[in-house]
């Protein structure tokens, strides 16, 4: 395993135009940390790309007939099968002469590892040539805030709500980026918000690389996470800060550069910084269970050879 | 003239007209056509990408992307493999894709029954697809090479379902005539859609529509239907003038004149039931055959004009309805009721999971006064019990 600092990366597909490859006038909410997420990472892409796309907010947001907020060929069909859609249409392209364009599927948390887990699997699996971003707001956001299979520990969404016996999402978030691995994809790497040039440097590496390629991105929403529209980057910023969130890449399945914190800040800011976590900070059941959550970012820290926080004396 | 199994005769009629995206996943009694393709491809006799999705639902997604993109896909399957890709089946008819798929018939589970029926078709009956049914091996081969037509004709853009009774027809050895590739470069124009995935012209597919536009692209998708009657009448004399071999685009009239009793049927039964009114006509009874084709669109007019002398008329159904009954008969009677026809119409279960259409299943259906299924004793059994 080979490990180094990797401080903002450079964009390598620095767009040129002046306008986005998402145009303005799209639906999604003050604040959405999906449409800054997606509007990078397409930007970085560039325009000679075919993009496939799970139901969810992503797709509500920019197509509401007859209007489109996409510059770049865009389809979408059902909620869990943005990877084969996408393994058809590089089949197609190959079929045709046009293998030189590149298929990206873009899904959320649930279209990707939850309801779309089979299709991603498969895809990978069979070494297709397509680069699946996943868009994770930790939840089933575009229907009401439930919890989904990425939905962190604890967290209170409308179906694993804080109360009296409840201290809101009883499971783990998935770890889905080692199941991702599992499959030895060419490419896998984990970018959010707040390193928008990490992002876009990864989003670049991510598309001029052939195979089957895996981006997540982590994309805070104020509406789920119950934060204030302009605090957006600061939660995204405060998931890395915590390790709650590290900021990994790898190649082949092996693990070529994560972003090191030097000084890592107490989950407890991380969680504070949203209300679905408000409940938290209430009596001793809470505190146990952010212990619990800071347990989970030093373990994160201790696997990656990063940094544990550690309190003041 | 070559003997083959029905499953190469679909699969030799694929390979003609050259998909050029493949997927599928396993299913009996689907397998065969799959596998032969494969060979196929991997003989590089048919230059094609083959895809071996990890689901039905992937496979019906694979070749809605690859149709998007521009070009000619196949795809084929069975019974709960069929369920599990229903709802990519119904956003490939709502997004005008002209796939093409093989359905080889089979029953539904529970119980679980790998053998045949048509309860499988029957639940995507109203997803916009072209459903069409094959008698024979024959019939299944060319009616492969027309569903292209009908379903890349810009006036259609929609996707076809060919319906072969599975086991019965895609694992039964038959003489068959097959098309050459001289004939489907005659019979199949070059598949060049007008909108496709393209960065040089971007276009978004498969939007989200609100109350405002919703039904507008529902009709649009039912008026195509109707339209795809007129393709598929087209298409067939054209094949007709090509090969010699006629098919009427939406049913066969056997010994009708006259008939004071008809059967209508689907699929492999009517072959069997040919024989059934040779019998009855050899014994004074005036009986005849409607061997019905064309299930979506369905043929409702036509047949209403060509029935309504009939006194009493027997719908066969290899499907059912749980709760309701038969579902072509259903259909039948709706139509000769809104005709105002006199027939009276009785509709028949049978041949459910693979239970044998004989011919004493059929002289019963031929005979049956009221609603009811066919058990195994070929006795009639009433609804109402």
């Amino acid at each position: 395993m080979s490990q180094t600092l990797v401080e903002e990366a450079e964009v390598v597909h620095a767009p040129e135009r002046a306008e986005h490859l998402i145009a303005p006038g799209h639906r999604a909410c003050a604040g959405c940390g999906l449409l800054v997420g997606a509007r990078l990472a397409a930007d970085a892409a560039g325009g000679n790309v075919v993009v496939t796309n799970a139901t969810g907010c992503l797709e509500v947001v920019t197509t509401a007939f007859p209007g489109s907020a996409w510059r770049v060929p865009w389809i979408h069909s059902v909620f869990g099968n943005a990877a084969a859609v996408a393994s058809g249409v590089k089949a197609a392209l190959r079929a045709s002469g046009r293998d030189d364009i590149p298929v990206i599927a873009q899904a959320g948390d649930g279209g990707t590892a939850d309801i779309g887990m089979q299709a991603l699997s498969g895809m990978l699996e069979r070494g297709d040539d397509v680069l699946f971003v996943l868009y994770d707001n930790e939840g089933y956001m575009n229907t009401g805030v439930q919890r989904s299979g990425l939905t962190p520990t604890d967290a209170a969404t409308t179906t694993t709500p804080a109360g009296r016996l409840s201290e809101g999402n009883p499971h783990l978030k998935k770890d889905l980026l080692a199941i991702v691995l599992a499959h030895r994809p060419v490419y896998a790497a984990t970018a959010t918000l707040a390193y928008h040039k990490d992002l876009q440097g990864k989003m670049g590496r991510a598309i001029a690389a052939r195979g089957p390629r895996f981006l997540h991105v982590l994309v805070p929403c104020p509406l789920g996470w119950r934060f204030k529209s302009e605090s957006t980057i600061e939660v995204s910023r405060l998931a890395v800060l915590s390790n709650l969130f590290p900021l990994v890449e790898y190649r082949g399945g092996i693990l070529d550069k994560v972003k090191r914190i030097g000084a890592p800040v107490p989950v407890d800011d991380y969680l504070r910084a949203q209300d679905r976590f408000k409940h938290l900070f209430r009596d001793e059941r809470g505190e146990v269970e952010r212990e619990f959550l800071q347990s989970i970012a030093d373990e994160n820290a201790r696997r990656l050879g990063l940094p544990v926080y550690r309190p003041a004396a | 003239m070559r003997v083959m199994e029905g499953s190469e005769a679909i699969a030799e009629a694929v390979r003609v007209a050259v998909p050029k995206v493949i997927a599928a996943y396993p299913i009996t009694p689907q397998t065969h056509v799959v596998e032969d393709l494969a060979k196929y491809v991997a003989d590089g006799r048919l230059d094609a990408e083959f895809l071996t999705v990890e689901s039905e639902h992937s496979a019906a997604s694979a070749v809605l992307g690859a149709s998007a993109a521009g070009v000619r896909t196949f795809t084929a399957t069975s019974s709960q493999g069929l369920l599990y890709m229903s709802e990519v089946v119904c956003a490939i008819a709502g997004m005008r894709l002209p796939v093409v798929m093989t359905l080889a018939n089979r029953a539904i589970s529970a119980p679980l029954s790998i053998w045949n029926d048509h309860q499988d078709s029957m639940m995507l009956r109203d997803s916009g697809w072209v459903q069409i049914f094959a008698q024979t091996a024959q019939e299944a081969h060319d009616l492969h090479l027309v569903a292209y037509r009908v379903a890349e004709d810009t006036r259609v853009q929609l996707p076809v379902m060919v319906c072969v009774d599975g086991f019965v027809l895609t694992h039964a050895f038959e003489p068959v005539e097959p098309l050459t590739e001289a004939d489907a470069a005659a019979l199949l124009p070059p598949y060049e859609p007008e909108v496709r995935l393209d960065p040089a012209d971007p276009m978004t597919f498969g939007a989200y529509a609100e109350p405002s536009v919703y039904t507008e692209a529902r009709y649009e998708v039912h008026d195509a239907m109707r339209v795809a009657g007129d393709v598929l009448t087209e298409a067939l004399d054209a094949f007709a003038a090509r090969t010699g071999r006629r098919y009427d685009p939406w049913f066969d009239r056997y010994r009708m004149e006259g008939a004071e009793v008809a059967l209508i049927a689907m699929g492999t039964s009517a072959q069997t039931a040919q024989l059934v009114v040779d019998d009855l006509r050899a014994e004074g009874v005036s009986a005849g055959l409607i061997a019905l084709r064309t299930f979506r669109p369905f043929p409702a007019e036509r047949l209403a004009e060509d029935l309504a002398t009939v006194e009493r008329l027997v719908v066969l159904d290899r499907s059912v309805s749980l709760g309701a009954g038969g579902i072509v008969a259903g259909e039948v009677r709706a139509a000769l009721h809104a005709a105002g026809a006199p027939t009276r119409v009785i509709g028949v279960i049978a041949g459910l999971g693979g239970r044998d259409v004989s011919r004493e299943t059929i002289r019963k259906a031929f005979e049956a006064e009221a609603d009811g299924w066919v058990d195994l004793k070929h006795e009639l059994v009433g609804s109402e019990r």
